[in-house]
């Protein structure tokens, strides 16, 4: 079996996670290659969300929830006492399954998480939102109203508007968590184009259900199935020749 | 078939009939209070101060009293119990003493007010030596107040979308950053709305300040927050029952009554306004 | 309408590696026709070992248009485009080794004297090649008139095929020492024309690229 050779960005080691009593993730042993999209996919209760929180340590707002193993960001481990988890949500930026704009402006939402992390010189909020804004691909369509309510926007503008906020504050990595359920096809691929441009600045993460949107889009995927996961590897020979028979099933659509 | 139909009108029509009904009532008591009141409200009416014996005059001071002590309530009990409800909203955890401490909340919202009067005679009028005064009867009103605010604020607070607060931290805020600048500007028409509401009632409290500061004539108003007051459900209080030429006073008690429920509207009318306007930005 | 920028391109880059592909069939052809016409058995055993980079090519371009299927989820004329391709480096690879073929008859001819002068069968390779050529000029324009009027020109190479094979046929009745000889020029002629008539069918699937419906073009005369 040919080792894939990379960096990783992020490494989980035996990572499980728990509810309660409940045990949602087991043991989980993953290298995310940096710069590269990683999709995880797999049925609905996978774990696959759950996942993606455990990397800012969001999963940490749900009661009860509890780690065993670790996760490796750059080397560290995040769930250290030691860890700035104000300064890693910054470093590993998140976006939603449903667009989230803040009610506020356009311009604020973009410039919040500039402001909540200090920076107050007003020509350099500017420049970081206008190029966040270049970045996810929103800003010819909204250069001229960046004053009017983010949410007049339409729900694939907003969740252009979410990536944008995100990439503001210069994150190295970008969680996405099905950020494409809830908008049209015309704004997915929209956002699937951009995925790609991102991330030879970005290692970006992908958790969707939709298996062709993994395909398209990532040059790694992942499949996770009842909290384990099954395969991880290059996404062409992933949806090619899947090495476990699990995954060729749940690709072919036999379950799931 | 005929009889579903029929059970679907007929159960269309009590509900109907109740609501009108409802209406019809308080149509009544406005009609009532109006056509009655409304021959002694006039400009003097409510600037001048009472004279001879309450039988003719204004009611002014009682407007004044009821204005300041309302003052105190809001003052004390909406900066307390909004922080009370962003405290169990936001950062209690689940858990015994948090039942315990919201079950206490909401038993104390049906507490009666004469209680709460008698506690805040108790507690600020002798306890803490602030003597019958503005003060004691604001913050008894005070306490009457709090659950319903924390309440209401605490609904308020669990309507914003937890996606809101999550997006903040995903961004690298502290909780309480996440709270300010995301969660609190969202359910402030909710908590505003649900203050006012609070506080127009309060405003038409008669018991807990019956004990701790109201009077039924002062010669001037209020000076400082240690004078006693009047105020304008008392005072159509004693119009009513208290007074030695009840018959004569009649009209004035009904004007005093138009006035208060003209205040109490205004008060809710303004909670509306508010909701709309501030809901609309959103 | 947002376009699908970086599936457009790996579509461009396998068209290319296509058209790269049917250019070293192109020179295998012509290669071995040279080689036959100068006795060159060097030249010919490098024909015979090169013929491995073209099936390799194929491999490589059916591996990546697999990838884009099962990847990229390609509909309509995307799909047929590289149905198109995964069927077109089929004939290309085919008609690289008819250009082994060639290359292996000339082995074994080694140093005898033909029995004939090659003027026909230079004239056959010179049809097939530019047919080949501008078939794969036709794919890249998308070009269906054109595609058409080669596979008609497959005429031509039949005619010429048919004039082969009754000289040499009538060298054969002539003197049986012939036959060995004459034989291996046939199966000269038979190659080139199998090449020809595999760039018809190249021609069939430009049509099919674009139109959306298989015809058969040139009909057998007979």
């Amino acid at each position: 079996m040919k080792e894939l050779i990379y960096t990783s960005k992020i490494t989980t080691k035996d990572l499980s996670l728990f509810y309660g009593e409940k045990q949602v993730l087991e043991k989980i042993n993953l290298k995310i290659p940096q710069n590269r999209v990683t999709a995880i996919i797999g049925p609905s209760g996978c774990g696959k969300s759950s996942l993606l929180r455990c990397m800012n340590r969001l999963n940490e707002l749900i009661p009860k929830s509890k780690i065993i193993g670790q996760i490796l960001f750059d080397g560290r481990n995040i769930y250290t006492y030691d860890v700035d988890v104000v300064e890693l949500r910054r470093k590993i930026g998140m976006v939603f399954q449903k667009p989230n704009p803040f009610p506020k402006s356009i311009y604020d939402n973009v410039a919040y998480g500039l402001r909540i992390n200090g920076i107050r010189d007003k020509k350099k909020i500017s420049k970081l939102v206008e190029k966040s804004l270049k970045d996810s691909g929103l800003w010819e369509e909204v250069k001229d109203r960046l004053n009017t309510s983010a949410m007049e926007l339409s729900g694939g503008q907003q969740q252009r508007l979410c990536i944008a906020r995100a990439l503001a504050v210069e994150p190295e990595v970008i969680l996405m968590d099905e950020p494409c359920s809830a908008l049209d096809p015309a704004s997915t691929l929209k956002i699937e184009e951009l995925m790609k441009e991102l991330k030879e600045q970005y290692t970006i993460i992908l958790v969707t259900h939709n298996m062709q949107q993994a395909a398209r889009v990532s040059d790694f995927t992942g499949f996770l199935y009842l909290g384990k996961l099954i395969e991880f590897d290059d996404t062409n020979l992933i949806f090619t020749r899947p090495k476990e028979k699990l995954t060729e099933n749940y690709i072919s659509g036999r379950f799931g | 078939m005929r009889l579903k139909r029929f059970r679907e009108i007929f159960g269309i029509g009590l509900l109907s009939l109740s609501a009108v009904i409802v209406v019809l009532i308080l149509c009544v008591i406005i009609f009532d209070i109006t056509t009655k009141g409304s021959g002694v409200v006039s400009w003097e009416f409510l600037v001048d101060f009472p004279k001879e014996g309450m039988t003719r005059g204004g009611i002014f001071p009682a407007i004044i009293g009821t204005i300041f002590v309302t003052i105190i309530t809001t003052i004390f009990s909406i900066p307390l119990g909004v922080s009370a409800a962003i405290y169990l909203s936001e950062y209690a955890k689940e858990g015994r003493l948090t039942r315990l401490i919201r079950t206490s909340i909401r038993n104390l919202a049906g507490v009666p007010s004469i209680v709460y009067g008698l506690f805040g005679v108790v507690l600020f009028v002798q306890g803490l030596h602030f003597g019958t005064s503005v003060l004691s009867a604001g913050l008894t009103l005070g306490l009457l107040t709090l659950p319903w605010i924390i309440a209401t604020s605490e609904e308020a607070l669990k309507t914003v979308p937890q996606s809101y607060r999550e997006g903040a931290l995903a961004l690298g805020a502290t909780k309480w950053q996440s709270i300010y600048s995301n969660v609190l500007p969202y359910a402030l028409p909710g908590i505003l709305t649900g203050s006012i509401l609070g506080l127009s009632r309060a405003a038409g409290e008669t018991a807990p300040i019956l004990f701790t500061g109201v009077a039924f004539f002062l010669p001037k108003l209020p000076g400082s927050v240690f004078d006693q007051f009047m105020a304008l459900p008392y005072h159509l209080y004693i119009l009513s029952t208290q007074h030695h030429a009840i018959e004569q006073v009649r009209p004035l008690a009904y004007g005093t009554a138009l006035v208060l429920v003209a205040l109490v509207f205004m008060m809710n009318l303004t909670a509306i306004i508010l909701r709309y306007k501030l809901r609309k930005k959103f | 309408m947002p376009t699908r920028e970086f599936f457009r391109k790996y579509i461009t880059e396998l068209e290319q590696e296509l058209i790269s592909m049917g250019e070293m069939v192109n020179i295998a052809i012509n290669r071995s026709v040279e080689a036959l016409k100068s006795r060159n058995i060097e030249e010919a055993k490098k024909i015979i070992a090169d013929d491995i980079h073209i099936n390799k090519k194929r491999w490589d371009i059916e591996e990546k248009c697999i990838s884009l299927i099962a990847t990229q989820q390609p509909v309509a004329t995307d799909l047929r485009d590289i149905v198109a391709i995964l069927n077109i480096v089929t004939e290309l690879e085919r008609m690289g080794d008819h250009a082994e073929g060639i290359a292996k008859i000339i082995i074994i001819l080694g140093d005898k004297p033909l029995i004939k002068p090659l003027i026909d069968i230079p004239r056959m390779t010179e049809k097939a090649s530019d047919m080949l050529k501008r078939a794969l000029e036709a794919f890249m324009k998308r070009d269906v008139e054109t595609a058409r009027e080669i596979c008609n020109e497959d005429d031509d190479v039949d005619m010429l095929y048919d004039q082969i094979y009754r000289e040499l046929l009538s060298f054969m009745v002539e003197d049986p020492k012939t036959i060995s000889g004459a034989t291996h020029l046939m199966w000269v002629a038979h190659n080139l024309e199998r090449i020809a008539d595999r760039v018809t069918n190249i021609c069939e699937r430009i049509v099919f690229l674009v139109t959306g419906t298989m015809e058969e073009i040139n009909v057998s005369k007979y």
